[in-house]
């Protein structure tokens, strides 16, 4: 039992309700916002090391004994997790600061997005799959509002289709919630995985496995379910589309990879076709993302394609099954949250100095801020995979796993998307970086400095912090794989999270 | 009972579907409506229905008299009627004002995509003076 555990769901529940008292002064709620987020940070780091020296740590909430009540378990995997989502709220706390306006402040900006992490932190650590949907509810409300705040015509496009898209998928999850309960009488995943293989039926096991693939397929936007995606995440104010681009499309992956390494295994599903599916659907989300990106002028909609082809390589190294693919995946994913969400900050930069998100009339940004290039650089070379940059080292293990598993196909396929992805960054860079100053330029163009007059360096320092662990990451990559690792076996060996929540059996 | 539930469920289920492939965003709404309760249902009765004793513990005993019904499908059913109480009116509300600011709830005009994508973002000063950050 560690009490510890309710904390990165607590803070920003705190935090939220604070801003919301404070809702009147925008000055107040940033701070708040700035410091729940640290809070939140410091809460996560403290438990972690208490993860990384004595394994996984659970807590039974309300003191229920393990399947009756509600458990939130932390293991390596839920708490690398954390970690990023922790600090991906700093950042975006920061840059919300300069990038929000006065109105979205006073309708309340603030709770929403300390809501919305609060939903993130609880689908990421709880153990129990009915609780996981309330989560995910939790979270869904929060984007909602956070979509449509605003108002403005495109972002109320925008919400329509992610709303009833999603509104779809979190009823087939629920249904599959409810076809798990009938055959198990059980709702706790550590009491699910002991019981699912017992299971009589298995042909059922298998369709509510492909109940829960098409939801949180939905969710994370993986071939042929994404469309929703590109349509909606560039419509919001950019501190939200990176937030939405960056995390919440990572939990959809995450519950994919929890439920289909817990739940639906080789010892409950009897069908070798689970993995084929996820392999093909992996495959193709890599290809088709990466094509609509190519074919799209958008700043933010080229990003949109690109979060839809990164998402095929995770369902790709969780297909792998093995200790090395999910190890690349889990990578894969924390790397894609970091590079990922800095590139829609920097297109924030960039409108805000050339006014548009249309490449056609954007040009000159690299003679005028030669710096915003350079992190404009570091962020798309490490999502196309370039060494020595994180990027590389997450390509590379799924490489290495799809290739000792003989699969020489889908691991060439990855390699040709890494290629298109550096295309469409070239594309970006040759007309926003290299091309020529557009004729109409709003009038403050090359004349504000990043650093001084006009306060761009609220935006500027949050790029130039994840920029640095990009290099970091990508520099002195052993000890975070060999976390990434420790969550990958910990996965594999199902046998230590049953018994961590159940207790010896 | 365990028959006619499922078969109602799934007849609920397919009557939302149809509304939910409707262009007027109003019958997406009430496909979505219909759905969420054709889910309720069968976690209603996937939840090992049965004609028991209430679970109630009487006063003096500790556990309620075996055997008794199972009070968690209710439970569940209960949240997931909130959620999506909760839900629906949010949808509502946002259908209701795509239609006051796009005047139609045909979803191939609401839907058609926006020229300026940069509508959204609303400097919060000009950058001249430094602003008010």
């Amino acid at each position: 039992m560690n009490g510890l555990l309710v904390l990165p769901v607590a803070i920003p529940l705190i935090t939220a309700t604070l801003a919301l008292l404070f809702r009147k002064s925008s000055q107040l709620q940033r701070w708040i916002g700035v410091l729940g987020m640290v809070a939140l940070l410091g809460a996560v780091l403290v438990l972690f090391r208490d993860v990384h020296n004595d394994g996984i740590q659970v807590l039974q909430l309300g003191n229920w004994a393990a399947p009756f009540g509600i458990t939130l378990v932390a293991d390596m995997l839920a708490m690398l997790m954390l970690g990023i989502s922790a600090i991906m709220g700093v950042i975006i706390g920061i840059y919300s600061i300069f990038d929000i306006d006065r109105e979205r402040e006073r309708f309340g900006y603030y709770p929403l997005l300390h809501i919305l992490i609060m939903g993130v932190n609880g689908s990421f650590l709880t153990g129990d799959i009915f609780n996981l949907y309330v989560w995910f509810e939790v979270m869904l409300i929060a984007s909602f509002t956070l979509l449509a705040l605003g108002n403005s015509k495109n972002q109320l496009q925008g919400a329509l289709k992610y709303v009833f898209i999603n509104l779809f998928s979190s009823l087939i999850f629920l249904f599959g919630v409810a076809l798990l309960y009938g055959m198990t009488g059980t709702l706790n995943m550590a009491d699910l995985a002991v019981r699912l293989p017992q299971v009589e039926n298995t042909g059922l096991v298998t369709t509510v496995a492909m109940i829960f693939l098409v939801s949180f397929g939905i969710k994370s936007a993986i071939f042929p379910l994404f469309f929703w995606l590109p349509a909606s995440y560039h419509t919001p104010p950019v501190a939200i589309s990176a937030i939405f681009g960056g995390l919440l499309t990572k939990v959809g992956v995450y519950a994919l990879i929890r439920v289909f390494t817990l739940l639906f295994t080789d010892a409950s599903v009897h069908n070798d076709y689970l993995h084929h599916i996820l392999l093909w659907v992996g495959g193709f989300t890599m290809v088709i993302g990466v094509l609509g990106a190519a074919s799209h002028m958008e700043f933010r909609k080229i990003l949109s394609f690109h979060i839809v082809s990164q998402i095929g390589y995770m369902i790709m190294g969780l297909a792998f099954n093995t200790a090395m693919g999910l190890m690349g995946a889990i990578f894969y994913v924390l790397h894609n949250i970091l590079a990922k969400s800095n590139l829609f900050l920097i297109s924030g930069i960039a409108q805000r100095l050339l006014g548009t998100f249309e490449l056609k009339k954007m040009g000159g940004l690299y003679k005028h801020y030669p710096f915003l290039a350079v992190l404009f650089l570091i962020s798309a070379f490490a999502l196309a995979g370039f060494p020595p940059l994180s990027g590389f080292w997450a390509k590379l293990s799924l490489v290495k796993a799809g290739l000792s598993l003989e699969l020489y196909v889908i691991t060439g396929v990855a390699i040709l998307v890494g290629l298109l992805t550096l295309f469409s960054m070239t594309k970006i860079w040759l007309t926003a970086f290299w091309g020529t100053v557009p004729e109409e330029v709003p009038g403050h163009f090359g004349k504000l400095p990043l650093f001084g007059a006009g306060k761009l360096y609220i935006l500027v320092i949050p790029v130039m912090i994840i920029a640095g662990m990009i290099i970091l990451v990508g520099l002195n990559a052993q000890p975070f794989l060999e976390l990434c690792m420790t969550a990958a076996e910990q996965l594999l060996d199902t046998s230590v999270y049953i018994e961590a929540v159940l207790g010896p059996q | 009972m365990d028959t006619i539930l499922p078969i109602l469920a799934g007849t609920i289920f397919a009557t939302g579907i149809y509304l939910l492939l409707r262009r007027s965003l109003i019958l997406t709404i009430i496909g979505i409506i219909l759905i969420s309760n054709s889910v309720n249902l069968a976690l209603f009765s996937l939840g090992r229905l049965s004609t028991e004793n209430p679970p109630l513990i009487k006063a003096g005993s500790l556990e309620p008299l075996a055997p008794f019904a199972n009070p968690l499908p209710q439970a569940l059913i209960l949240t997931a009627i909130v959620i999506g109480f909760g839900l629906l009116a949010f949808a509502l509300a946002l259908a209701y004002r795509s239609y006051r600011e796009l005047g139609t709830v045909d979803q191939d005009e609401l839907l058609k995509d926006a020229e300026d994508t940069s509508a959204a973002i609303v400097p919060k000063n000009d950058f001249k003076d430094g602003g008010d950050v």
